[in-house]
């Protein structure tokens, strides 16, 4: 049996347990999760001996679907790589959700749903023809927007589906457009005959662009980015990991699909469009995590941002091939891919953690936590290391494919063409600025949620989760951690899919010393985040060591100091927003309008002060408001038409006719 | 091969004590010339050490609600910054572990370290802590990408990250006027005041509470906790100013580490030229006045404009050459 | 023709630009004047060393006509206003420093993308010379449309100027005729732009023009 039957099968399976799932009570709460585990596992399992094994693609035709088509399935080195993603996700979601489903009075609604999610997204990535991945791509867009809505007795999140509903659907629409234009007169709708087709370049342009906003709707570049940070929180915390760790991932994979794999070979210009949305994605996403205050919302922010990332990371590989050069698109492709698996690793570390301190306190607003490391002790050590992880510090994984990324940027003078000469190292100081930026903000997260004294009574009577939840953030945890200390093998083990993509790979890990990294070979830059963890624990040990046998040892605790103002209360602490007041202040006045407002009473009031800060999206405001009061415009003006008498009805009929009649008359 | 790898192990072990020997130097020697130039007497020049030694020997005193990453950070901190420090040829390339980071990673390992440091601040719960994370974090947002685009400047002209190559390459190669050069050795020093808290960005003598920034974020460390933090800012000092001789003075930087006589001199030189920076920091300070916290968004910003129209004026004379 | 002549013209060019950058960032009126002084110097070494390089002895006049009027007559007289009138210690609050840098290092990028094309068959520095010109043009006009105060008008308009001479340098040079009447317009439009700062101080008491914007409504 192959692989590819294995996987469709097993998908087959995962698709198949909703119907039990949503009528048989027992099996939806005790063997749902753990035979969701189990398949995905397996799959997991599939799709690295696959990736591994290096072999050709298998193909498959089902005789189900559309005739004359049927149901194209096709196993190849990307969608195995991102059957890991998907999978790797997924078995540890359904595992966290174990212990996570009884603290969550809303899961049992969203349960059901989490399987056949999962199968869509797995049908996406097998998809070889376009009917199929619409299905797929559908079908995942509607099974997450069902479980969006599982809590939907808040007003919040019933708009968030609204929202997210309208934004899936105009995705959609939009690649249906695009697979519309590359299946061309003779409608062969199968990805063999489009990647084998003659495209004339505009055409090629414009299916890309078609192909960059369906998708990029849906993994949330800006500027259609609006419904994601409204409805990847109103979810239970399980499927929110999946939605931004794994569901914008397949988003991604289906524009490298269409761009990379369908499309050919690039032009400049198309380029230049996908890095300027990626470096604006990321700046303008983690400007907005900066000042969130509710945990979830921020964690969303920055998943735009991180699409950003990636979407600079595919930018560069599409301008590099369009120049021919290759090796550097590998190491673009390479850097935007190891990004895919890194976000997806430590996002969902993040959204299981918020996940734990929600069902440990039962609050995600930040200004009402703080303290939760000493209620919650190993929830706040997995929780930092992907926090460190996801503001790309050295040596953990966020920092490697960000520097891969830096090293691709810092290719860029070699392009030819003077545009994108000069967008790349632009583009370099936005990237700059974000990862700067993103450690702003985790520092921000971290130290109001877990640090300091608690705020509120929830916060100080938290208590620790689950062991299931645990084990999931640890597990996490612990790949975070090998990512960034050996990326050699992860890079090695995406040489096939960069070679089928863009014809080179990375310098192989086996030909250089030490699990050193280099972005090309012949490089002079390295990497090695083995010796350097190495390096930094052996000078730690050294200090620590040299402090233990010189220093004082005498300990004496007493109450902060604080320049001898004793703080009363915690609530003194710097929270939320104070802390992000800094960057709101340089950042915030130009890109979001933002203004404090002071409202002080005078010397003898009794009235408490009040302090306000107010923030305008204009993303919202001059984009999407105009267009729904386009859209209101419109229908006020067609709603006469609605009650009109019947001989009105029959008049529009007849000079519709008579109309028609002239039209064909004069065409002939 | 245990031969050939002798002297490199050798040179990294050697720098790495060297520069934390001579940190503390660095200080004293900014101290007493800022001293003399405001006429004073000025403490003695080794006074830092007996300082690190008197915070060494006395017991700490940490707050009630403190965890341990109050305890662990400052560890953190020396242990990143020190590795970044000898990371960077000194007196010497060719270092043992130079294949494990370029300047990129360098400068990650200094966010590395800032970012453990503002946690800290904020482990201690008190408004202080908060606010000198929250500015450090908001001045780091602006220096690091101008010091991205002082890597961008070097890495075209020296086709490199990896920064003993681009020493190799500005000591040996004749680059003519360059004045994309010029600007990046300004943004270099507007992000030096900023990254180790100098006037006119922060003050490092300062207590007052409301222009505070680093001193905010450690204000609470007390005893062999305060003094590894106080080790691992002279340490980043030198390491700062070892980067900007690495890129704008690399002159008798030694390239091998075969003849004793041409280390010595490289040693000397490097420590001269030190000196002498430490000595110019010191005038510079005391000739301008701290900025309103504000102002160093735009300060660091037109750092970071002045990087960019380096790339773009190295674009322009690249372009028609 | 060497390196270190295409060096050296790159330099001064390229200083000149980025001096037109630090007259953006100033916000304090007698430094903001003093770059003046100093961008006028750099064109006046620019332009000489364009006169070494073409063998061409006029620009050398065009060299000390800059010097001398530019780089010395007016920033002595605009400084004399400055303080006959009282704010040459005088900050002026300018709006977004961040955002008018960034949209000059836009207008930079353009103007290279624009003239590099074009002058493709010119020689390295003359391309080089008219994109910093028109580059050097643009952030004039930048700091006039940024800035409130009359003085520093005056300034992105003499710095402006200086952008034009420069292109013309490059470009081989123009007649000295057009050269010493283009300097003399210039000393003209400076003498009335300087009686109407001082008109404008008499009546309104102030050098910031929106108070001719409110001038105009009370008028209409």
């Amino acid at each position: 049996m192959n692989a590819l039957c294995a996987v469709s099968g097993t998908t087959a399976l995962l698709a198949a347990s909703f119907v039990p799932a949503s009528f048989f009570r027992f099996f939806s709460t005790k063997l749902l999760y753990p035979i969701c585990v189990l398949l995905c596992l397996f799959l997991l399992a599939q799709d690295v001996s696959f990736l591994l094994s290096g072999a050709a693609p298998l193909t498959l035709v089902l005789p189900i679907g559309l005739p004359d088509i049927g149901m194209r399935l096709r196993l190849d080195s990307l969608s195995s790589f991102f059957g890991i993603v998907v999978n790797l996700g997924g078995a540890l979601a359904s595992f966290y959700g174990i212990g996570y489903g009884p603290h969550d009075p809303h899961h049992h609604r969203a349960r059901p749903f989490i399987p056949i999610f999962l199968a869509a997204m797995n049908l996406v990535l097998m998809a070889d023809d376009a009917f199929t991945f619409l299905l797929g791509w559908e079908g995942m867009s509607l099974l997450s927007w069902a479980m969006v809505v599982s809590n939907h007795q808040e007003w919040g999140n019933r708009k968030a589906g609204y929202i997210y509903l309208l934004m899936a659907n105009f995705g959609g629409l939009v690649l249906l457009l695009g697979f519309g234009l590359l299946a061309g007169h003779g409608g062969h709708y199968g990805f063999d005959s489009i990647r084998a087709m003659d495209k004339p370049v505009w055409m090629a342009g414009l299916a890309l662009l078609l192909a960059l906003i369906g998708a990029g709707s849906k993994a949330g570049l800006v500027p259609l980015h609006v419904w994601l940070p409204l409805a990847h929180p109103a979810a239970p915390s399980n499927v929110s990991a999946l939605m931004s760790g794994v569901m914008t991932k397949v988003a991604v994979y289906g524009f490298i699909r269409i761009a990379f794999d369908l499309l050919g070979t690039p032009t400049w210009w198309e380029s230049l469009i996908v890095l300027l949305l990626g470096g604006i994605t990321c700046v303008i996403g983690v400007l907005h995590a900066m000042l969130q205050e509710d945990l979830k919302r921020l964690l969303a922010y920055s998943t735009v941002e991180n699409i950003g990332i990636i979407f600079i990371g595919l930018g560069l590989a599409m301008a590099f091939r369009a120049n021919g050069m290759e090796a550097v698109a590998a190491l673009a492709l390479t850097a935007a891919l190891l990004h895919v698996f890194n976000h997806s690793l430590f996002k969902s570390l993040l959204f299981f953690g918020a996940g734990a301190v929600l069902s440990g306190s039962g609050e995600r607003n930040m200004d009402r936590l703080g303290g939760l490391i000493h209620r919650m002790p190993q929830t706040a050590v997995a929780f930092l290391i992907g926090c460190v992880s996801i503001a790309a510090l050295p040596p953990l994984n966020g920092f490697v494919s960000e520097w891969l990324t830096f090293q691709a940027i810092l290719l860029g003078p070699q392009l030819p063409w003077w545009g994108l000469k000069f967008a790349v190292p632009v583009i370099g100081c936005m990237l700059a600025l974000a990862a700067a930026l993103v450690a702003a903000c985790f520092v921000k997260t971290y130290g109001v949620t877990f640090l300091g004294r608690p705020r509120t009574q929830a916060a100080e009577t938290a208590h620790e989760v689950d062991i299931f939840s645990r084990t999931t953030l640890f597990i996490l945890s612990a790949l975070c951690l090998v990512a960034g200390i050996v990326p050699g093998f992860f890079i090695e083990a995406l040489g096939p899919v960069t070679q089928s993509l863009v014809g080179k790979s990375m310098p192989a890990a086996e030909s250089l010393d030490w699990f050193v990294v280099v972005p090309q070979s012949g490089s002079l830059s390295s990497y090695n985040g083995l010796a350097l963890l190495l390096f930094i624990l052996i000078s730690g040990v050294v200090t620590a060591w040299f402090i233990h046998a010189f220093a004082s040892r005498l300990t004496r605790k007493t109450s902060a100091w604080d320049c001898g103002y004793p703080a009363p209360t915690p609530l003194s602490q710097y929270g939320g927003s104070s802390f992000a007041q800094p960057v709101r202040r340089v950042f915030g006045t130009l890109l979001f309008g933002a203004r404090d407002h002071v409202d002080m009473p005078l010397p003898g009031e009794t009235r408490p002060a009040h302090f306000h800060v107010s923030l305008v999206d204009y993303v919202w405001t001059r984009l999407y408001v105009p267009i729904v009061q386009a859209v209101r415009y419109a229908s006020a003006k067609i709603e006469p038409f609605q009650a009109l008498s019947i001989r009105r009805y029959l008049m529009f009929s007849f000079f519709t006719l008579i109309v028609l009649l002239i039209v064909v008359a004069l065409w002939h | 091969m245990a031969l050939d790898l002798l002297p490199p192990i050798a040179a990294q072990i050697g720098q790495m004590i060297l520069v934390i020997l001579v940190a503390p130097l660095l200080i004293g020697v900014i101290r007493k010339t800022k001293a003399r130039l405001l006429c004073r007497v000025g403490a003695s020049i080794f006074q830092p050490y007996l300082d690190l030694w008197k915070l060494m020997v006395k017991e700490i005193v940490p707050a009630h609600n403190t965890s341990w990453i109050y305890r662990v950070a400052p560890y953190v901190v020396f242990s990143t910054t020190w590795v970044a420090a000898a990371l960077v040829p000194t007196f010497a390339t060719g270092l043992m572990f130079h294949g494990a980071a370029d300047l990129v990673a360098i400068v990650g390992l200094l966010a590395t370290a800032r970012f453990a440091l503002a946690l800290a601040g904020m482990d201690v719960g008190t408004s202080f802590g908060g606010l000198g994370a929250s500015r450090e974090m908001m001045i780091s947002a602006l220096a690091e990408p101008a010091m991205l685009m002082v890597v961008f400047t070097l890495a075209m002209l020296a086709h490199t990250t990896h920064l003993a190559a681009i020493a190799t390459f500005l000591a040996h190669q004749p680059i003519g006027l360059q004045l994309s050069l010029m600007l990046v050795f300004l943004t270099f020093i507007a992000v030096l005041l900023a990254e180790n808290g100098r006037i006119p960005i922060d003050n490092p003598a300062t207590h007052l509470e409301l222009t505070m920034v680093h001193e905010a974020m450690i204000l609470e460390y007390s005893g062999r906790h305060l003094a590894v933090i106080e080790a691992a800012a002279a340490l980043k000092l030198v390491l700062y100013f070892s980067v900007f001789l690495c890129l704008f003075a690399p002159c008798g930087i030694v390239t091998s580490l075969e003849s004793v006589p041409a280390i010595l001199e490289g040693f000397v030189l490097y420590m001269a030229k030190l000196l002498l920076g430490g000595v110019a920091l010191a005038i510079g300070e005391t000739c301008v006045a701290k900025m309103r916290v504000f102002r160093v968004a735009e300060f660091l910003g037109a750092g970071l404009v002045l990087g960019l129209l380096a790339v773009l004026l190295l674009f322009a004379s690249e372009g028609v050459r | 023709m060497t390196n270190l002549t295409f060096d050296i013209s790159h330099f001064l060019a390229g200083g000149m630009l980025v001096l037109s950058f630090v007259i953006l960032y100033q916000d304090r009126l007698s430094s903001l004047l003093n770059t003046f002084a100093m961008q006028a110097t750099v064109l006046a070494a620019a332009v000489a060393w364009q006169a070494q390089v073409q063998h061409a002895p006029h620009l050398y006049v065009t060299a000390v006509i800059a010097l001398v009027f530019k780089a010395a007559i007016i920033p002595a007289a605009l400084r004399r206003i400055m303080v006959k009138l009282g704010i040459h210690r005088e900050i002026e609050p300018v709006v977004g420093v961040g955002v008018t840098l960034l949209a000059g290092v836009g207008l930079a990028a353009l103007s290279i993308l624009l003239l590099y094309p074009v002058t493709a068959d010119a020689q390295a520095f003359t391309r080089e010379d008219l994109a910093f010109a028109l580059a050097v043009v643009l952030l004039g006009l930048l700091t006039m449309i940024t800035r409130h105060n009359a003085i520093s008008q005056i300034i992105g308009f003499m710095s402006l100027e200086n952008g034009l001479v420069l292109a013309a340098t490059g470009a081989n040079g123009m007649p000295l005729v057009v050269e010493i009447s283009v300097a003399f317009s210039i000393l003209i439009a400076f003498l009335i732009f300087g009686i109407f700062v001082f008109r404008m101080r008499e009546r309104f008491d102030t050098v910031d023009i929106h108070a001719l914007d409110r001038f105009r409504k009370g008028r209409a």
